[in-house]
């Protein structure tokens, strides 16, 4: 997802864990908030910023792949659409930044830790945008990947990580439609704008699909997640249901899905399909995806070239308070 | 590492004329024009409000959690401050 293969720290019996360690757990079983200067295991806090971190820079990281059509859009009413979903996703980032930020890490030391690469963002980011289509794919598939895994987040037991994502969730929906929006107009547009929408479709299914991160069924990290309600679903869970509710919107676009094993199980009650090429995504994640380095370079570069704003806003307030302290009232 | 990192603001907005303003989350920013500034774009891209208060987070003295029950639970035997603790017959008519 946003958040792939977060590390947790190892899981705890009921009769390993301290008396503190319990009650904790207990709060969390009954659906309690944990708020940011309660008692909490350092586990807990450490998994958090490293999920909510990643999560973050996903929102920012995310950026890139559509800001790189905005000055292309076909319409001044797209661009000025597509101009809102981005503005979007950097508002995202900056609600999980400071949700992470509660739990005690700076905003430049997250900033350090993924541009130096010990923190990660999302594996889909590292995939290019060839095409105006690619922005109806994205919105359609990549946002709503992103959804299927924000809305059980809502309900998550750390309180400024669910309100965060309560407030995400409330702009997500545009993020999709719009998406959608673009991919109905090019299949129904000429044929080679619906080859166009085939293709992104083509090319953006099973980077989708690897969004949730490999099968973590019989995974610890996912077990202690699970318990401390930080991660509400199994990777598998959340993946099955975003195949059953995309199939269908692609069968309305009159669009076929890549993968010729897709069938409906009358049985499961769910679709079959094949699992996206798991060594593909290692080899993304370590840092051999066609973009990353493209990416990290412009997030390295745009917060070295900010520096000079920052520090000379930061001297101007600086100044300006220092101002107003000699003479109180000058300043009114 | 940037010389000196922006500081924490808490960000309050009155969604409505006649509500109280909310607390809706933080963002850093230089001072406190600059963060009023920042507040509109990140929490009201959407006509969320129509009022923003800035405060410095520094500047917010909370309670502790560790005195939680102290400060509150002794309002929990009070419960004679809740109107549904008398009993007012029927016949008196609505109070
Ligand atoms: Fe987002
Ligand atoms: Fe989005």
């Amino acid at each position: 997802m946003y958040a792939q293969m977060v590390k947790s720290e190892g899981m705890k019996s009921a009769e390993e864990m301290t008396p503190e360690e319990r009650a904790f757990q207990n709060r969390i079983d009954r659906n309690e908030k944990i708020e940011p200067k309660e008692w909490m295991p350092e586990g807990y806090r450490k998994t958090l910023i490293r999920q909510i971190g990643q999560h973050a820079h996903s929102e920012i990281v995310g950026q890139l792949p559509e800001g790189n059509w905005i000055t292309r859009a076909p319409t001044l009413e797209r661009k000025a659409i597509l101009l809102a979903k981005v503005q979007d996703e950097a508002g995202h980032g900056l609600y999980l930044y400071s949700a992470a930020e509660t739990l005690g890490v700076s905003r430049d030391e997250l900033m350090e830790k993924l541009h130096s690469g010990a923190m990660k963002y999302s594996s889909i980011f590292n995939y290019p945008t060839l095409t105006w289509a690619d922005m109806g794919a994205v919105g359609w598939l990549v946002d709503g990947a992103a959804i299927m895994n924000q809305v059980p987040l809502q309900r998550t037991s750390y309180g400024p990580y669910s309100r965060a994502m309560i407030r995400i969730c409330k702009e997500e929906s545009f993020h999709q439609r719009q998406g959608y929006a673009i991919m109905m107009k090019m299949a129904q547009g000429t044929p080679e704008q619906k080859e166009m929408a085939q293709d992104a479709l083509n090319r953006f299914w099973y980077p989708a699909l690897m969004m949730f991160g490999p099968s973590d069924k019989d995974s610890v990290h996912s077990a202690q997640s699970m318990a401390w309600k930080i991660k509400m679903n199994t990777n598998d869970e959340l993946r099955q249901k975003f195949v059953d509710e995309t199939v269908p919107q692609a069968e309305y676009l009159g669009l076929t899905v890549p993968d010729e094993t897709l069938r409906w199980n009358e049985e499961r009650g769910h679709y079959d399909f094949a699992e996206p090429d798991w060594n593909e995504f290692f080899e993304v994640i370590k840092g051999n995806g066609p973009c990353n380095r493209e990416r990290l370079e412009a997030r390295r570069t745009a917060w070295e070239e900010g520096r000079w704003f920052r520090e000379g806003l930061m001297a101007y307030a600086e100044k300006s308070a220092a101002r107003r302290k000699a003479a109180p009232h000058a300043a009114e | 590492m940037s010389r000196k990192e922006w500081p924490l603001w808490e960000i309050f907005i009155r969604g409505q004329h006649g509500l109280n303003h909310r607390h809706v989350g933080s963002l850093h920013a230089p001072d406190a024009e600059m963060a009023i500034r920042n507040a509109r774009d990140v929490y009201t891209r959407r006509k969320e409000g129509v009022s923003i208060w800035v405060v410095r987070s520094a500047d917010i003295t909370a309670s502790a959690p560790s005195e939680k029950g102290p400060m509150f639970d002794p309002a929990e035997s009070k419960v004679y401050r809740h109107p549904t603790f008398f009993d007012i017959p029927d016949e008196v008519g609505h109070m």
